[in-house]
């Protein structure tokens, strides 16, 4: 099976360097951003990605504001809110904005794995079907 | 605290004193001025009054003393007139004409009789024998032969009791003579006495000497008689004027002189008398002044009082709720520091959680396989894990704990509440395979509470509920009705088919901090929570529970009934 192409996003370096390891060493293809303006630059640059791990709070842009743009640039893109802050309120704010899921830190790495894989297989899910219509729109077309 | 409070003391004592000083002065002084101006006034106009019904009375009654005189004094001039051309004898003349004037005047004449110059009568007629009576001494003779008419004072004369007479100069056969007449006494006297007012009040008549020419039952002082002829007036006005006798009694006086005669009508009447109706009015204006003072003074010293102990109330109060707001400012920035705190530890937590995963990961390699301590190492790094997860469950309780709980009362229908609930709670009761049925009473009337805290208590209950048939599964069954047991009260009943409660734990359910879950997992609140909370709404909570059948937890909630309005708090021990 394709390796699953995920980026964290955590202004943590510490967290994020580890995690980074861990979630490598389970089979996943991770890149890890420190902010919410790299991890724009970052989906800009590499189409492949498929899943994003996004920290609430951070400097700057915060994590709501990223899932905004990333929402906006790449409406397929799957995010899973990470927070240290698990107020109900900022969790709902997120799935409304159409967030896949989210997790409170310290989270169980395997928690977060199945997570990551279950958002990925929507996006695939969600890609194929995209495919598929757009295979019988041009055949479709043909007859 | 003490020096504040002494400090209010004197502040609420000057503040009493002050509204005291205010009520009096604005009271007293409008009162007063106008209690004294209406009082003089009345005084004023009441004394006119009486002086004037008195002078009246006094005029009127002197007029008709003068016209008495008139008509007599014309009678003996008109006789006089017959008599210059009488052929007849004197005495016969006098005769008939007495009768004559009995007839007219009954009472008026008592004799009638002709003195000749040398003061001997000639001629006589009436009840007394008089005739060739020596009058050439008599003061009324000596004033009589020098005058057309006259009238002379009252004198005891020759028939030795007061009497007055009339006399008219007559021409007889060239010489002058005086026709005299002597008024009846009796009757005279009876028009001055007809003059009674009051209690007190007598008539008079003084001639010029300030003899008195009636009788008076009363002992009259000379000094007054003689300080009231002073005021003899010629042009017959009635003087009203109050005199002081030796003994001490004033006395309210009128005077008013006869047109005919140098006599004087005069009107006594003790003060006190005259003016009874005045003084009786004068007291009861005094009574009413004196009450109504009374009544300033007291309500001066009862409303500061009063006004004092409100704002002191008010203040109190306002106290209690500035400390409450303290109090609760307190607590909000402790929420506010917890939260802080919470979210800070969260991060260094999380990293160290995932270092020791990552150890954990680089041990499974095989190298590290071998390590005499591999198990130790292991076990170490678990040891970090669980205590990671720890701090999270700690941070995230105090996250809960500074989250604010609406606790605002609203109308709240309590089927609202529950379906809510059940919609929350029903992805969990899935996982744990465990159904929920409702059975809820349609109509339920409204209860004011606060919807956040029914809420509260409801997920309490209802996550024991699955929590207790977590391995086994089964129903939970949640009702709502009108109580059949507690009148105005909506029962809500959350029952499973778990386990059961032991009976020896069951006194103990809703003591704080007594839990049957494994360490870590409950922490004895929740069920203490929502006792404390169906109290606040004026409910009550029960259960009731058998081993290896299931638990039931009720919920009495007072509601106000439109017709009955029923205190929340009581319950009644009517059983069904």
């Amino acid at each position: 099976m394709k390796k699953i192409k995920l980026l964290l996003v955590d202004d943590e370096k510490a967290f994020l360097d580890t995690i980074t390891k861990r979630l490598e060493k389970r089979g996943l293809d991770v890149s890890a951003v420190y902010s919410g303006k790299e991890a724009l630059a970052e989906i800009e640059k590499n189409k492949a990605l498929e899943v994003i791990v996004l920290d609430v709070k951070m400097p700057e842009m915060d994590g709501i504001q990223t899932l905004v743009e990333l929402k906006r640039k790449a409406p397929l893109m799957e995010v899973i809110m990470l927070t240290g802050h698990a107020t109900v309120e900022t969790a709902i704010e997120g799935m409304k904005l159409g967030a896949f899921d989210y997790l409170m830190k310290p989270c169980d790495i395997e928690i977060l794995i199945g997570k990551v894989k279950g958002a990925a297989a929507k996006k695939r899910e969600h890609e194929e079907k995209i495919t598929e219509a757009r295979i019988r729109e041009i055949t479709e077309r043909r007859v | 605290m003490e020096n504040l409070s002494a400090e209010r003391n004197v502040f609420y004592q000057e503040l009493s004193r002050k509204i005291r000083i205010m009520i009096l002065a604005i009271s007293f002084f409008p009162f007063i001025l106008t209690t004294g101006f209406l009082f003089y006034r009345f005084n004023l106009t009441y004394t006119e009054k009486i002086q004037a019904h008195i002078s009246e009375l006094v005029q009127k009654h002197t007029q008709n003393i003068d016209t008495f005189l008139s008509e007599k004094l014309g009678n003996i001039r008109y006789l006089a007139y017959q008599l210059e051309y009488n052929t007849q004898s004197p005495q016969l003349f006098l005769k008939k004409n007495l009768e004559l004037l009995e007839t007219e005047y009954p009472d008026a004449f008592t004799d009638i009789g002709i003195v000749d110059e040398n003061g001997i009568q000639i001629a006589y007629e009436g009840p007394f024998n008089l005739e060739n009576a020596d009058y050439k001494n008599a003061e009324w003779f000596q004033n009589a032969i020098q005058k057309p008419f006259y009238i002379s004072n009252v004198f005891a004369g020759l028939r030795g009791h007061p009497h007055f007479i009339i006399a008219v100069k007559v021409n007889l056969g060239g010489a002058g003579h005086i026709l005299r007449a002597t008024i009846n006494f009796t009757r005279f006297n009876s028009m001055v006495e007809n003059i009674q007012i009051g209690k007190t009040g007598i008539a008079y008549i003084l001639n010029a000497d300030g003899q008195l020419q009636t009788k008076a039952d009363i002992r009259i002082d000379p000094t007054v008689i003689a300080s009231l002829v002073d005021y003899k007036n010629p042009e017959s006005r009635t003087i009203i004027t109050e005199k002081q006798d030796p003994a001490g009694n004033t006395y309210l006086y009128a005077i008013s002189t006869l047109k005919n005669i140098d006599w004087s009508v005069v009107f006594r009447q003790n003060v006190k008398d005259a003016f009874s109706e005045l003084q009786k009015t004068q007291m009861l204006t005094l009574f009413l002044m004196v009450a109504g003072c009374i009544a300033v003074v007291a309500v001066a010293f009862t409303l500061p009082r009063y006004i004092v102990k409100l704002i002191s109330t008010a203040e109190t109060k306002t106290e209690a709720m500035n400390r409450q707001v303290i109090e609760s400012g307190k607590l909000a920035s402790i929420g506010e520091l917890a939260a802080g705190i919470a979210h800070e530890i969260n991060n260094p937590v999380a990293i160290m959680v995932e270092e020791a995963g990552w150890i954990e990961d680089l041990l499974e390699d095989e190298v590290l396989k071998e390590t005499e301590n591999l198990v130790e190492f292991k076990r170490a790094l678990k040891q970090i894990n669980t205590q990671g997860k720890r701090c999270k469950e700690i941070t995230h309780k105090l996250l809960s704990f500074a989250r604010k709980t609406d606790s605002t009362i609203h109308d709240v229908e309590v089927n609202d509440a529950v379906v809510e609930m059940v919609s929350l709670t029903a992805q969990m009761a899935r996982y744990n395979n465990v159904i929920i049925e409702t059975k809820l009473e349609e109509n339920l009337p409204f209860v004011r509470i606060s919807p956040s805290e029914l809420q509260q208590v409801m997920l309490n209950l209802i996550n024991n509920a699955i929590d207790a048939m977590e391995k086994t599964g089964g129903t939970l069954t949640i009702e709502t009705r009108k109580s059949r047991l507690e009148q105005n009260h909506i029962a809500i009943s959350i029952e499973d088919t778990g386990p059961g409660i032991p009976k020896e734990n069951l006194d103990r359910i809703f003591n704080p901090f007594f839990t049957t879950k494994a360490v870590g997992k409950g922490t004895g609140l929740g069920l203490s929570i929502c006792y404390g909370l169906v109290q606040k709404m004026g409910g009550k909570i029960e259960v009731s529970s058998q081993v290896g059948v299931g638990t039931k937890f009720r919920i009495f909630i007072p509601f106000q009934d439109s017709l009955d309005e029923a205190t929340p708090n009581r319950f009644n021990s009517e059983i069904v």
